[in-house]
């Protein structure tokens, strides 16, 4: 039961935060359809920075620079999406896609790379960080802490802080909904587009970095992020783009989630002796339901999508 | 003298000229981002690797293995194409089928069950793959027709339920040691596609198979559907405006439903003609959605969307995808292709944009040209 608990509580701490990315950009008015892509290339950063941190640096500094490597990286990629989508009006649905396959890609070259170089006979795609991951967890009796939990529900506060009590969020969420009246106050759209992209670029590559830590020490990057960016985009939907009820949602996917992993362990889920990949397939299966139900009555805001152009009335 | 430039102008000008122009710029500077990207891992070979890239199969000395491989590669092109098809589909009605890749994995999973389980003979395995793959796709579009949920969300968690299912069925005709299914050339020969002779044209390559004529045949069929025929102008209406197709009496819904579902049959039948003509086995312990139905999307855009122009991209990516294999493993890894295609696919958003740029460009000129034509007179 434990282990559920913590499970459950690591999965939603990623989607929380890569959902708030999502949550971010779309309040801004651009679909980050590349999320999944993101968070490859944020995961990669934290990896890697895990990998070459000597093994005898402090705790504190380790979980510091490994996020902030995330976190960078994950900005720097969503630039792509920014420039696209907000300088040269390309279509967003398009360039997302572009992003969630050139994340692994780019990922899988790099780590290929470095492998090989380290020695030549290595071609796999995986990179180990089992001694610098251990920064993050801290065990209170048989449960596992992991820091990742608190930064979560400190990013969830500060996105509802962000979002509806400051000048900035105000602004962010005019731009989505209607950018020629922001654009006629005075609110630079360009500008706040940007702002959104970038942050979501952060949450998304953070999300990552909490995706390949949760449970495991090695990762091997052909395998992505197993649709998690997309999932989180279920969980902003069905959170209907509000932060809180984003984290409650989350909770609810990230539960689904640690069921996979954790089934063996409870009697009565055993006795009913289905197939592993029943409980593989349930986090998709219930957020295609979700949606059925959550979409019809969507509350997205109103201009995402589509490109700003300042002559439009 | 004055006519010429004036006829190349209107070349210019020429909407499908811009896009090939546009596309040929993606590829060449698709091309030059995965050089530098090569030449940053290791100097040394880089130019020996994109030079393998781009020969693919002529890496062979022999003209029989050349032509054997070219053969191979075309099969490959021709699932791809099917794939791209069903993305350029959805997408001249205002969809974007990034759910080709799960419709193509529930293809690969009906018939190949069918051909395995029940021995049918391959027109029955194709169409099971085309109906089962069309009726995936039409969820796609129900939900989005009738529930507004975004078809590219459900599409994505469509492709994972797909491939774990798949996965889950095709188990169960697989081989006791191996993770792959059966080969069908040993367990149902009447599965695999007949070759017509085309097999004798690729030096005896018998994968090979009608496969490849049929899907150039689709690729007309559908730019005739689409472009020359009522419903597909109704189609392309839809996905202009919803509501302004609702208030000119077409049944929005309807078509959006069957906008997916002709989608994913063109995805399931991309998935038969590979499977079916034998040439790989499904690995049932499979954690990611084969690549076919994302470079479709690749192809589709870099092709104009347009179905004669998939027919090149297509064989164009699965070129460099195949090519991918000949780079000297020693110093770099086959997915370098895989990178070059992704920045393809993101290079193709700015097209438009470069379309604009151009025509403004073209503008400004025969301003500057009028401009100095009167002044010309009036001196």
């Amino acid at each position: 039961m434990l282990l559920l608990i913590q499970y459950t509580l690591i999965f939603a701490s990623v989607l929380v935060l890569v959902a708030l990315g999502g949550c971010f950009s779309e309040h801004s008015g651009v679909i980050n359809i590349g999320l999944e892509g993101i968070m490859v290339i944020g995961a990669l950063g934290g990896a890697l920075m895990m990998k070459y941190l000597p093994g005898g640096t402090a705790a504190p500094i380790v979980i510091l620079l490994v996020i902030l490597a995330s976190v960078l990286i994950g900005m720097i990629f969503s630039l792509l999406l920014g420039v696209a989508a907000i300088k040269f009006n390309a279509d967003q649905t398009l360039i997302g896609t572009a992003l969630n396959l050139l994340g692994p890609a780019i990922a899988v070259v790099l780590v290929r790379a470095i492998n090989t170089a380290e020695s030549v006979d290595n071609v796999s795609s995986t990179v180990a960080y089992g001694h610098a991951k251990k920064a993050f967890i801290v065990n209170i009796g048989k449960f596992e802490f992991n820091w990742f939990m608190l930064i979560a529900l400190l990013v969830l506060a500060a996105s509802y802080i962000i979002l509806y009590k400051t000048k900035f969020g105000l602004r962010l969420c005019a731009c989505g909904e209607h950018p020629q009246a922001a654009d006629s106050v005075g609110i630079n759209v360009y500008k706040m587009r940007y702002a959104g992209v970038i942050i979501s670029g952060a949450l998304g590559g953070l999300g990552g970095l909490v995706y390949i830590t949760a449970g495991v020490s090695e990762w091997k990057f052909e395998n992505g992020v197993a649709g998690f960016g997309f999932l989180a985009l279920a969980v902003m939907i069905f959170g209907q783009w509000r932060p809180v009820n984003i984290g409650l949602a989350a909770l609810l996917f990230g539960l689904f989630r640690a069921l996979s992993n954790v089934y063996t362990g409870f009697d009565a889920l055993v006795a009913l002796k289905l197939p592993s990949t029943v409980y593989n397939m349930l986090p998709y299966i219930i957020s295609l339901v979700v949606l059925v139900f959550v979409s019809k009555k969507s509350r997205a805001p109103k201009a995402e999508g589509i490109p700003y152009d300042k002559g439009q009335r | 003298m004055r006519k010429e430039p004036k006829k190349k102008e209107s070349l210019l000008r020429n909407s499908g000229f811009q896009t090939i122009i546009g596309s040929l710029l993606c590829i060449i500077i698709g091309l030059l981002i995965g050089y530098i990207v090569l030449l940053i891992i290791n100097p040394g070979g880089a130019g020996k690797a994109i030079i393998a890239i781009l020969k693919n199969f002529l890496y062979y000395p022999s003209a029989t293995a050349a032509t054997k491989y070219f053969g191979t590669t075309l099969v490959k092109a021709s699932a791809l194409l099917m794939c791209s098809l069903s993305v350029l589909f959805a997408w001249k009605v205002g969809l974007f089928n990034i759910g080709a890749a799960g419709q193509y994995v529930i293809g690969v999973g009906a018939c190949l069950y069918c051909g395995l389980k029940f021995g049918l003979p391959w027109y029955v395995c194709l169409a099971a793959a085309i109906i089962i793959a069309a009726i995936v796709g039409g969820i796609s579009g129900a939900l989005k027709a009738y529930f507004n949920v975004n078809e590219v969300i459900s599409c994505i968690m469509l492709n994972w339920i797909g491939l774990y299912s798949v996965n889950m069925l095709l188990a169960k005709v697989k081989e006791q040691s191996t993770p792959y299914t059966k080969p069908l050339a040993s367990t149902n020969k009447s599965a695999l596609l007949p070759n017509m002779g085309l097999d004798t044209l690729f030096a005896n390559n018998e994968f090979v198979t009608i496969g490849v004529i049929l899907s150039i045949i689709m690729a007309i069929v559908v730019w005739v559907v689409l472009e020359k025929t009522k419903f597909g102008y109704e189609l392309k209406a839809t996905g202009m405006n919803k509501n302004a197709a609702k208030y000119c009496g077409m049944r929005e819904k309807r078509n959006i439903i069957l906008t997916m579902m002709i989608a994913g049959g063109l995805a399931g039948f991309g998935a038969g003609i590979f499977y079916l003509s034998g040439i790989e086995q499904w690995m049932v312990q499979q954690t990611s959605v084969p690549a076919m139905g994302f470079n479709g999307i690749a192809a589709a855009f870099l092709g104009g969307s347009n179905p004669i122009g998939a027919v090149f991209s297509s064989y164009f990516i699965q070129h460099i995808t195949s090519g991918g294999t000949y780079v000297d493993k020693t110093m770099y890894c086959t997915q370098i292709s895989d990178l070059i295609s992704a920045f393809i696919i993101y290079l193709c958003g700015f097209v438009l944009f470069f379309k604009m740029w151009l025509n403004r460009y073209l503008d400004k000129r025969d301003e500057k040209l009028a401009a100095k034509g009167q002044k010309g007179g009036e001196a």
